[in-house]
């Protein structure tokens, strides 16, 4: 299943690739992207581990900018 | 500039006066320290908490906390000016690179706008507006002037002008009147429009181009990947190093601490690659953006690097390089005059529905008095034969004549040919033809200026008829009589002639050709949004079906790779450079904010460059010749 958030207050390009390859490394994911331009995020993964996964993207992202937030 | 934007700028601007008060005001030097960590306070307090937040999160190498160490230590060595410039400048920069960034995201959101927000729905002769999700196919809508068309669909009542600018890049509006089928998108422009919807609004037009270009930016060019792993050993080499150069030389009794560690800071300023990290994807993003704005839509950055090494170029000929309709492309009378031997074959053809009737009543271009016209016979395979002003006429191909046993004769000019006889004598012929579409000479042209090697034409007509266009264009190579599957199979040969580094595009018009659109290195569709499979399978979608596009699409990919490079090589090599100096103590703490904040400056304007407005390309011409 692939899905996409927006990402608000995402203001680091680095930080961006940080949280992308952070995210690649969850257990369960299989492909993830971050674009920076476009503040949006694609994660595809297993459907049913999807919520768990999508709670450690938020942790993930929280510790790389700790404003940034993932929105549906 | 948004809220915090300005927030920003306001608190640079008063650290900058503050800065220049400490530096030029006669301070003692004992409270010379508070002067500057006024300003720095201003300007930095930020990057300090979040240096905080992200050390307790055991982010080493966030770049908050290397520039907050950077600039303390800098505090510690004595070296206030310095600290306090440097939190400065890396301000400047990051509001400079949130403004650059803003402004590509806004030239995205430009195309955005072609997203229609409602429908006036007609339902039992009330109009109800609502939202263009909720239209299905059958409804009929109601567009105004000035409105755009919401839902693709076919003109039931009302002329007017489209405005397909924001979809096609084409300037000059079209003329739309019933019957004719409209893209949603466009801006009716004069008159009110009744419109049958023929796609429900997930599958229209502009449903699909918004969903093409907000994907684009996924689909990551090597050159993209290359920085994202660069980037992801850059900074804790940098900062490994400076550790290193802090302490080994010092305790190797090479010199002072206060110098090493000096050293040492210079690394942890530049030991950001925000440079390449941000420049590159916003170079592909302001390509992207730029070829929509022409009307050239495409998937990804990594099709913008495959179409900037075009070797080859294969185009399909009907509907590509040809309108794919057919028009009477000679007249040659024998006896009587053009406009009689056109007059004679138009009133012989004009009870017929055939195409090539129509044709030929669309050359005569008058209103055809069928009353001349008093007896009349159709005989399949061969022609008409008819009485016309009581003389007897016969109009069709070479065998009708040998029937009639008239004396004929074949023409030269390839095309279907059509042999008109007036009273048993032979009266000359027409000769009917797909016709070349006005840019598709100069795009051959040009694409042999862009120093594209080889040019090719697939096509399913006949030799004849093939070589003819490919003369005419000056297209190297000509495969004819191809079915779909022996395209493919001409594509497999050509792709394995080319050279390695080189690619080879393929332009159709979307008709029957899905496979080898997704064959060739880069496959181009034309005709804007005719066929879904097309749009799947291309790699790059043109809104109209110029054929002129694709040099001018692979122009823009040339000037992207262009600027990526150049952005790549500047940055690698001030970084480089600055490094080598500061490790040898001949850089300052001012070179080092050059590397970072300059070069991501400098970086991003480059970039800009690409979306900037009229941005035409050289060699690029404003408007197609039509």
């Amino acid at each position: 299943m692939v899905k996409t958030f927006s990402l608000t207050e995402l203001d680091c390009a680095n930080c961006a690739r940080k949280m992308e390859d952070a995210i690649k490394k969850i257990d369960g994911v299989e492909s993830a992207s971050i674009s920076f331009l476009t503040q949006k995020l694609t994660i595809s993964a297993e459907e049913a581990k999807f919520d768990e996964i999508l709670k450690q993207a938020s942790k993930v992202c929280r510790r790389i900018e700790p404003d940034c937030k993932i929105v549906g | 500039m948004t809220k915090k934007q300005k927030k920003m700028f306001a608190r640079i601007l008063v650290s900058a006066a503050l800065l220049v008060f400490a530096y030029i005001l006669p301070i003692p030097s004992s409270f010379r320290i508070f002067a500057f960590l006024l300003p720095y306070a201003v300007i930095g307090w930020d990057i300090l908490w979040k240096s905080v937040r992200s050390i307790l999160h055991g982010q080493v190498f966030d770049e908050n906390f290397l520039m907050s160490v950077a600039t303390i230590g800098a505090f510690c060595i004595g070296e206030y000016l310095e600290a306090s410039a440097v939190m400065l400048f890396y301000q400047v920069g990051e509001l400079f690179q949130s403004y650059a960034v803003g402004k590509s995201r806004k030239s995205i959101a430009e195309l955005m706008k072609i997203r229609p927000d409602s429908a006036n729905l007609e339902r039992d002769g009330e109009i109800q507006t609502v939202s263009p999700e909720a239209v299905l196919p059958g409804d009929i809508i109601v567009v105004r002037p000035g409105e755009k068309i919401p839902l693709d669909g076919i003109i039931l009542e009302g002329d007017s002008f489209a405005d397909t600018s924001a979809l096609t890049g084409e300037s000059l509006p079209r003329g739309i009147s019933a019957g004719d089928e409209v893209m949603s998108g466009c801006i009716n422009q004069t008159g009110l429009l009744r419109i049958q919807v023929t796609k429900p609004f997930g599958e229209s037009t502009v449903a699909k181009i918004l969903d093409l270009v907000e994907n684009a930016a996924e689909k990551k060019a090597p050159a993209e990947n290359f920085i994202t792993k660069f980037a992801r050993y850059y900074t804790p080499c940098v900062v490994v190093a400076a550790v290193l150069l802090a302490v080994v030389p010092p305790m190797a009794g090479m010199g002072a601490w206060a110098d090493w560690i000096e050293r040492a800071l210079i690394f942890l300023v530049i030991s950001c690659p925000c440079a390449l990290v941000i420049s590159v994807p916003l170079s592909f993003f302001s390509g992207i953006g730029r070829a929509s704005r022409s009307g050239i839509l495409v998937k990804g950055g990594n099709y913008l690097e495959v179409l900037s090494r075009t070797e080859t170029v294969v185009f399909d000929k009907t509907g590509t390089l040809t309108q794919g309709v057919f028009q009477v492309t000679a007249i040659h009378p024998d006896q009587v005059t053009k406009l009689q031997l056109l007059e004679y074959a138009a009133l012989a053809e004009g009870y017929s529905t055939h195409p090539i009737s129509h044709s030929i009543q669309e050359a005569y271009g008058k209103e055809l008095d069928l009353s001349r016209v008093t007896q009349y016979e159709e005989i399949p395979g061969h022609g008409i034969r008819a009485v016309i002003d009581g003389h007897d006429i016969s109009v069709g191909n070479g065998k009708l004549m040998e029937q009639s046993k008239i004396s004929w004769h074949a023409c030269h000019h390839p095309g279907t040919q059509i042999h008109v006889a007036v009273d048993g004598e032979y009266a000359g012929h027409l000769v009917i033809s797909d016709q070349i579409k006005p840019d598709a000479l100069e795009t051959i042209r040009a694409l042999k200026t862009e120093g594209v090697k080889k040019t090719v034409m697939l096509t399913g007509d006949a030799e004849v008829s093939g070589q003819a266009v490919a003369q005419q264009l000056g297209i190297d190579e000509v495969h004819a009589e191809l079915l779909p599957a022996g395209k493919v199979e001409q594509v497999e040969i050509l792709l394995s002639q080319k050279s390695a580094k080189g690619s080879l595009a393929f332009l159709g018009d979307g008709i029957n050709d899905a496979p080898v659109l997704s064959r060739a290195d880069v496959g181009i569709a034309m005709g804007g949004m005719g066929s879904d499979a097309a749009i799947e399978a291309a790699d790059i979608v043109l809104m109209d079906d110029n054929p002129w596009k694709v040099p001018e699409a692979i122009r823009i990919s040339r000037q992207t790779m262009r600027i990526v490079h150049q952005n790549i090589v500047f940055a690698l090599v001030v970084k480089g450079l600055v490094l080598l100096l500061g490790a040898i103590g001949l850089a300052t703490m001012w070179e080092a904010v050059f590397a970072d904040v300059g070069v991501s400056v400098l970086a991003i304007l480059n970039a800009m460059r690409l979306s900037a407005k009229g941005n035409f390309l050289p060699g690029n011409r404003k408007k197609s010749g039509q």
